[in-house]
């Protein structure tokens, strides 16, 4: 049996512990938001947070995550205003929004690391999430709002 | 909500039968004889306010969405000109999705970049026909006359008492007035307009995505639902020879393997057949099918080798092809020319690979059935639902979830009938069928591949005197009963070839055939994408033999500002729209042009391995230019600082959503100018993922993009597509920054692997 923590709850799980995070989250606990795009994690459309840090969950087996604290983009915060999601509307971010939780928790993760990455780090950090409507200039323009905004984080 | 919800708990709508169809009005002499615009397309339009609006007695405006949301806005941009006209309140707007019913809510296939070209001038009716029944229904309340009431932001104001009562307190009455008929309704004037036009409506969605809320095709979810996914044959026209599903049936999880039938080609909307696997999760669903043991039968395009290919391609743009447009004397202004020009251009398949590839969920049983997907056309899937379960339409319901990216992909209902298909094995159970990216991209409907020949020459005094184009490439009619599957439909020659202005005195264009061996369908862009490298790319091309600056050299190819019916150059498609109100405008071309010419700087002067590129296209009716400025290392490593985009597509409804879509238009464009190829080799797509079929990354994508809208608040003009236009030029203007930087002319996308110096 695995234990492990989503969002802060407690979840058990018997079945295969090679099962990937992605499908325990979204086909077992019914955690929709974290998306399937690729299996292989080139694409970074089902990032979440272990301990904090982005980690694609597509490729990692719930073994691996055993014990640990997972944070989906519905745990990322209390009343869905984390900085970046505030950014993100802002800036009308999103087009058809599909790889945005993605986006959110991988530049979460830079951000708690680094809070005021350059514009290299930002592209460093952010070019394992595809976008295939091509929202990347304002994914860029989001984070740098955020990073520029002191003491939001 | 659904709409079936929204249907019982609100007064005014949704009508639910005995539809009124108001015909709107139409242009003096436009008799019967061709349809145009929303009115050609199968089911047309629809204004009667009682299908897209509901207003609830505490005030809450529901409007319907007719088209499937993909990323372009069209939620948030319907119910804008509704709300608009309707005076109502943004805070109060709610929008649910319609199923698949063309009956009820016309035409709903979101293709061609058309929603709001089409819907524009019918939803205006629909806003401002439910605002005349508020007013009815106020002054019927006071017992005043209709012309003392006035609807303003979500009430009725009767100006000589100061009296007032809110959209909710007049909802039941207002369902009860007599619906209006287009002709006698006071539609705003532009002056008027809150929302429409202007940049700070926000989408409607964007707090469920920012947070996981939003509800895609993948996301549905019912009780004991199934999951499932499909081996399919690797080879279009392939089939199943023999398959072993004893170790698949052994993963734990796996409660099911059915073999699917595999329909002879070409195929249309119909499913590749295969065998399915299914489970109690997605996991055990993948586990069962890596453990089939499978021999597929490959059929006729077994041997399809798209290099072969692209030799067959180059062979016959080669020779002379079916006659498309011939003026002048090409064969002799050519022997005649001073200086001639040719060039050939290849242009690769590509693969949609939306985030979100194709999933469904569909449960089948008790002679109905009800499927959701992230279908761009939820019609077409309902019918052919009904037609290969045997059900009547009545029977199926297509519900539309957000899609996650479409691009044309999602507007073929083949997944949406693999899930049916499986959930009518599986006794009726709920069935979640995904599509991986592996399938997605392998098994893709992909854009086309063509090779361009392009011959021009130039007299004495560097003029244009002979222009002559040759297009090869497999049709979209190809994947259905064309009669002639080898040769372009007009549409596809529409697009950029046939419509081109040139002031060019022998022109003439050829389509030789081509024969398809896979499936071609749409794609975002579609043979605009090819059409517009080769003929941007060659203008450059002329350009630099004639000496000339390239945008001054393009500007005179295009000629004096005029208009003209797209038939008299060839073209009688002109994306389905009367010629007489979108005619072909060089004046639109050029102003385009000179906009993102001064815009950029064109011209400026740039260090050595920089440079700037220039190209236009006119696209669904809409006209865009863009200038790249390019920098390529010594190692070929290549940086787009910025992107300038002019775009005249008329009247822009919603000009945020407009940028946006300019914006992901470029890196679209950049994508399959870069990165993008499809190969086969005996068949089989060679590429499975996004580590062999690449995309463009944020590190590809240009650090600025420039957007300027050219005359976007003339609502005197019709308005033009959005989603595709901002796309064509982006590839040639590419290769044309390249050789200003480099001094190397790339003929053949993608572009990225070519740059090394």
């Amino acid at each position: 049996m695995i234990l492990l923590y989503v969002n802060g709850t407690e979840q058990r799980f018997e079945g295969d512990p090679e099962m990937p995070l992605l499908w325990f989250v979204r086909d077992v606990l019914g955690l929709t938001g974290t998306k399937f795009g690729c299996g292989m994690g080139l694409c970074g459309a089902c990032t979440v947070h272990i301990e904090g840090n982005a980690v694609r969950s597509c490729v990692t087996p719930l073994a691996a995550a055993a014990g640990r604290k997972i944070t989906t983009i519905e745990g990322l915060s209390q009343a869905n205003e984390h900085p970046l999601q505030n950014a993100w509307r802002d800036l009308n971010v999103a087009q058809c929004g599909y790889c945005q939780p993605g986006q959110i928790m991988q530049a979460a993760s830079l951000l708690r690391d680094k809070p005021h990455p350059s514009d290299a780090e930002i592209d460093a950090a952010m070019s394992g999430n595809i976008c295939r409507c091509g929202t990347y200039t304002r994914i860029h323009a989001a984070i740098k709002k955020v990073a520029g905004e002191e003491g939001v984080l | 909500m659904s709409l079936n919800e929204s249907r019982r708990a609100f007064v005014l709508g949704f009508a639910a039968g005995g539809l009124v169809l108001a015909l709107g009005p139409r242009l003096a002499g436009a008799q019967e004889a061709r349809k145009y615009g929303g009115d050609a397309i199968p089911n047309g339009t629809r204004d009667d306010p009682r299908v897209f609006i509901a207003i609830a007695e505490d005030g809450t405006v529901t409007i319907v969405c007719n088209r499937s949301e993909m990323g372009q806005g069209v939620r948030t941009s319907v119910a804008m000109v509704i709300a608009d006209e309707l005076e109502a309140a943004w805070s109060r707007v709610k929008v649910v999705q319609a199923p698949g019913d063309e009956a009820r809510f016309g035409s709903q296939n979101t293709i061609a970049s058309r929603s709001l070209r089409h819907g524009f001038a019918p939803l205006r009716r629909a806003g401002a026909a439910a605002r005349a029944m508020l007013e009815a229904a106020a002054a019927a309340t006071w017992g005043v006359p209709l012309n003392e009431v006035t609807a303003q932001n979500h009430e009725v104001l009767h100006a000589g008492s100061a009296r007032r009562l809110g959209y909710g307190a007049l909802a039941k009455r207002a369902a009860e007035q007599p619906v209006p008929s287009a002709a006698g309704l006071k539609l705003k004037h532009p002056a008027q307009f809150r929302y429409i036009g202007q940049a700070h409506t926000k989408p409607i969605d964007d707090a469920d995505i920012v947070c996981g809320r939003a509800h895609y095709g993948i996301d549905t979810r019912l009780d004991e639902m199934l999951y499932a996914v499909i081996a399919r044959p690797p080879v279009y026209g392939g089939k199943l020879a023999w398959f072993d599903a004893s170790e698949a049936r052994k993963v734990p999880g796996v409660l099911e393997v059915i073999a699917l039938y595999s329909p002879p080609v070409p195929l249309g909307n119909q499913p590749l057949g295969g065998v399915a696997v299914v489970a109690a999760n997605t996991w055990a669903a993948l586990k069962g099918r890596e453990k089939l043991r499978i021999q597929w039968d490959d059929g006729v395009n077994a041997s399809y080798d798209s290099a072969a290919y692209r030799a067959e391609l180059e062979t016959a743009a080669r020779n002379p092809g079916v006659l498309v447009r011939d003026v002048g004397d090409v064969n002799e202004a050519l022997a005649g020319a001073a200086k001639r020009v040719s060039a050939e251009y290849y242009i690769p398949h590509l693969s949609h690979a939306p985030m979100e590839p194709p999933c469904a969920v569909a449960r089948v049983g008790g002679g109905s059935c009800e499927a959701w997907a992230c279908s761009q056309d939820p019609q077409s899937a309902r019918n052919l639902l009904a037609k290969l379960l045997g059900l009547p339409v009545e029977r199926v319901t297509v519900n539309v979830t957000l899609l996650g990216g479409g691009f044309g992909r999602k507007s073929r209902p083949d997944f949406v009938v693999e899930a049916a298909l499986v959930s009518r094995a599986m006794a009726g159970k709920p069935v979640k069928l995904t599509w991986t990216r592996e399938d997605d991209i392998v098994n893709d409907y992909f854009h086309t591949v063509s090779v361009e020949h392009l011959q021009a020459g130039l007299d004495e005094s560097h003029q244009a005197v002979a222009w002559l184009h040759r297009t090869v490439a497999p049709t979209i009619g190809s994947l259905g009963a064309a009669k002639d599957p080898q040769h372009e439909l007009a549409f596809e020659l529409g697009m950029g070839v046939t419509d081109l202005p040139f002031a060019i005195p022998s022109i003439r264009i050829e389509n030789p055939a081509a024969a398809a061996h896979t499936r071609i369908s749409w794609m975002r862009g579609v043979t605009n994408i090819p059409h517009a490298f080769a003929i941007q790319s060659f203008v450059a091309e002329l350009a630099l033999a004639a000496g000339r600056d390239h945008k001054d050299f393009l500007l005179d190819l295009l000629g004096a500002p005029r208009t003209i019916d797209s038939a008299e150059l060839g073209d009688k498609t002109n994306s389905g729209e009367d010629p007489r109100i979108y005619p072909v405008d060089t004046g639109r071309w050029r102003r385009v042009i000179e906009t993102v010419a001064k815009e950029a700087g064109w011209g400026r002067k740039l260090p050595k391995g920089q440079g700037l590129g220039i190209a236009a296209h006119r696209c669904e009716l809409s006209y865009a230019a863009i200038v790249v400025e390019a920098h390529v290392a010594a190692d070929g490593g290549l940086v787009i600082p910025r992107v300038d985009i002019a775009v005249d597509c008329g009247p822009q409804v919603n000009p945020e959503r407009v940028r946006a879509q300019m914006e992901g238009g470029v890196v679209w464009g950049i994508s399959l100018a870069l990165l993008g190829e499809i190969t086969f080799k005996k068949g089989r797509a060679q590429q499975t993922n996004f580590h062999e079929y690449r995309v463009a990354r944020i590190t590809d994508a240009p650090r600025e993009i420039h957007v300027y809208p050219v005359a976007a608040d003339d609502f005197t003009r019709p308005p033009g597509g959005v989603g595709e236009v901002g796309v064509p030029p982006v590839a040639p203007a590419l290769a044309n920054a390249i050789f200003a930087a480099t001094g190397k002319r790339l003929r053949a996308l993608p572009l990225g692997d070519q740059l090394g110096r």
